[in-house]
């Protein structure tokens, strides 16, 4: 039997995944904009599987809003990459340091 | 194993499968098609913990349209990748450490025995109120919810309109249609009368009759002074 706990622990893996990817690609930006949507979906895992297994329909609704934030998100995000490879003709993290000169 | 108990662990083999893909391979579009897939298998998980509604919005929203816009944007854009991977295997040691870690402590308090082992409930909450999931998620959304349902479209409008004004390059070979203009155009602002002397098209003619002009010939016109080269 599938209980509420597998679910937690399979958002939980997927979480930890996407951070291990944040860390280890730090200087490519779009895998790091995918790991953030990874993390999105490790959420809104749990939120499904508590609206389930407590038998309340907020949790599914709270996923619905988190789904379109994240849309909006991901949509500006890669208008500033385009704009940011647009003007510096990289989208390496580790040389958009001009705000520390 | 039930089935229930099969399908689960396949999905979620898939998913984790996936997911590790998308962070470790060299090729972006690759990456892009693996977090299709991991989305795609979360979804069929989501059908299994019978939320039918959002399972096909993961699909069409995620899979439609936003991996759809990730891949225009990683195959638009010229970037060498290979420089991006500089310090890739340096790091793996710390993210092995960071999500190990926060992964364990996740699982010991999320995976706890007593509470989290819970069963689901032997009917859903739409079966119990006589209606489907998404009519279900529908009343709630409208009823309860219509405030950050609002929101929610507000916030969608905004990020539309910031998308649009941050790609948006006014180009000045882009040409307009002006109505009034074209209605308040005179005959002088088109029609230039030009007095071409005769003289010009007499040379015209010598021109034509005799081929193409050698270098070495000079067509003396007459009237008009002999220009030094």
């Amino acid at each position: 039997m599938i209980s509420l706990g597998h679910y937690l622990v399979l958002g939980a893996i997927l979480f930890s995944i996407s951070i291990a990817g944040i860390i280890i690609n730090r200087k490519n930006m779009i895998v790091l904009l995918m790991a953030i949507e990874l993390m999105l979906l490790a959420v809104n895992m749990n939120f499904v599987a508590f609206s389930r297994y407590l038998d309340d329909v907020s949790g599914q609704i709270f996923v619905f809003f988190i789904l379109t934030v994240a849309a909006a998100e991901a949509a500006i995000g890669l208008a500033i990459l385009v704009v940011l490879f647009r003007s510096r003709r990289t989208i390496n993290v580790a040389e958009l340091d001009t705000l520390k000169h | 194993m039930t089935l229930e108990a099969v399908l689960f662990y396949a999905f979620a083999a898939v998913t984790v499968a996936a997911a590790l893909g998308v962070i470790l391979v060299r090729n972006s579009v690759h990456a892009v098609l693996l977090l299709v897939l991991t989305f795609f298998s979360a979804a069929c998980l989501w059908l299994l913990l019978r939320a039918e509604f959002l399972a096909v919005t993961l699909v069409l929203v995620y899979v439609g349209a936003v991996m759809v816009l990730f891949l225009f944007v990683v195959m638009m854009l010229d970037v060498k990748y290979e420089s991006l991977r500089v310090g890739f295997v340096r790091f793996v040691p710390l993210a092995l450490l960071v999500s190990g870690v926060m992964a364990a402590e996740l699982i010991a308090v999320l995976g706890a025995r007593a509470r989290m082992a819970r069963a689901a409930p032997a009917t859903d909450m739409a079966s119990a109120a006589g209606v489907g999931n998404t009519e279900l998620l529908g009343m709630a959304l409208f009823e309860r919810f219509l405030l950050p349902f609002e929101i929610a479209a507000v916030i969608l409008t905004v990020g539309i309109i910031a998308a649009v004004a941050l790609t948006l390059r006014v180009s000045g070979g882009a040409r307009f249609q002006s109505a009034a203009e074209q209605v308040a155009v005179r005959k002088e602002d088109r029609v230039r009368i030009v007095q071409v002397p005769s003289v010009v098209a007499a040379h015209a003619d010598g021109a034509e009759g005799n081929g193409a002009p050698r270098g070495d010939e000079r067509h003396q016109v007459p009237g008009v002074p002999e220009q030094k080269a």
